[in-house]
């Protein structure tokens, strides 16, 4: 049992690490992205993209 | 050939760092015990690795799709760039300690030196200490290299970045027998930091069905945007909040 949850404990630092909010901003970036594809707006998809990231990266930092 | 070159500075820098990371840490064992308790700990590490990448590399590249493939590796790249950018911009604000290499040396050999057995005999605590060093910080050179070559299908140019990082990190640590601690990491952070999100942001738009107008140049449209962005951060963060001592050593 201690070995799963070291185990577990070893991914969560690996892709979570400091900041969930890194982790679910990256999530969050390409499912906007998607919707915006999928509603054939490829054009506003190209400057969502990299304003959600700056946006997360924000948050993260200012809920330090 | 612009994205190749990309690819390869961005796998060397990567790799270096978490190489320079590694190194203090087997140096640390070296000197506390002896060198062939450190260096079976580094042979050990090597082969779970290639055991790791052997496991993954082929399946990732035949089974999934190229378009999951590329949207799965721009998550994670996002996610880990952002860590390291988030980090590097902490610190160079001066909110988070510096990741000072010779700080973490002494603290790895006092740590180390409470259970030193001496000798030529393996002693298994270091060999631990040397092996966990060089497979964790290893795993993070491989997950760059491998989603990487993966997307761009050129794993021999990130797999040369990396080999080129260890050969340069490896020859010095030999030579010198201290840790790096000249070496600028938090600038090279930030600057992989900064590639690992621009691939992440271009390989999951792909991914997901963007076409970029700019074609491959958006990588580096994408850098300039989000440095003038992390600039911009680090300025705000200076000037509303007082900075630590510069004092400290940190993960990561």
């Amino acid at each position: 049992m201690r070995w799963v949850i070291g185990f577990g404990r070893f991914w969560w630092d690996f892709i979570v690490g400091d900041s969930i909010i890194l982790a679910v901003g990256g999530i969050v970036v390409l499912a906007l992205g998607l919707a915006l594809a999928r509603a054939g707006d490829g054009t506003a998809a190209q400057f969502v993209l990299p304003a959600t990231v700056v946006g997360t990266l924000g948050v993260s930092l200012h809920l330090r | 050939m612009l994205s190749g070159a990309l690819l390869l500075g961005s796998s060397f820098l990567a790799s270096a760092v978490e190489m320079v990371e590694a190194l203090t840490i087997v140096l640390a064992v070296g000197l506390t015990h002896n060198w062939r308790t450190a260096l079976l700990g580094v042979l050990a590490g090597f082969l779970a690795l290639a055991a790791v990448v052997a496991a993954l590399g082929p399946s990732l590249v035949h089974y999934v799709p190229i378009n999951a493939l590329r949207v799965g590796v721009g998550v994670l790249l996002l996610i880990f760039g952002l860590q390291w950018l988030r980090k590097a911009i902490l610190r160079a604000a001066g909110l988070k300690a510096q990741h000072d290499e010779a700080q973490i040396f002494e603290r790895e050999l006092a740590e180390l030196r409470g259970g030193a057995a001496g000798g030529q005999a393996v002693d298994w605590t270091g060999f631990v200490v040397s092996f966990k060093g060089v497979f964790l910080e290893g795993l993070e050179v491989a997950f760059i290299v491998l989603t990487f070559g993966t997307n761009s299908g050129r794993f021999d140019l990130a797999a040369a970045g990396a080999l080129l990082a260890f050969v340069i990190v490896g020859a010095t640590g030999a030579v010198v027998h201290r840790p790096l601690a000249r070496v600028p990491e938090n600038a090279i952070k930030f600057t992989v930091g900064l590639a690992l999100v621009s691939f992440g942001t271009f390989w999951g738009g792909e991914g997901i069905g963007v076409k970029w107008a700019a074609g491959d140049a958006t990588i580096v449209i994408l850098a300039a945007i989000y440095g003038l962005s992390a600039a911009a951060i680090i300025n705000l963060l200076q000037r509303s909040a007082p900075p630590l001592p510069a004092v400290g050593g940190g993960s990561g």
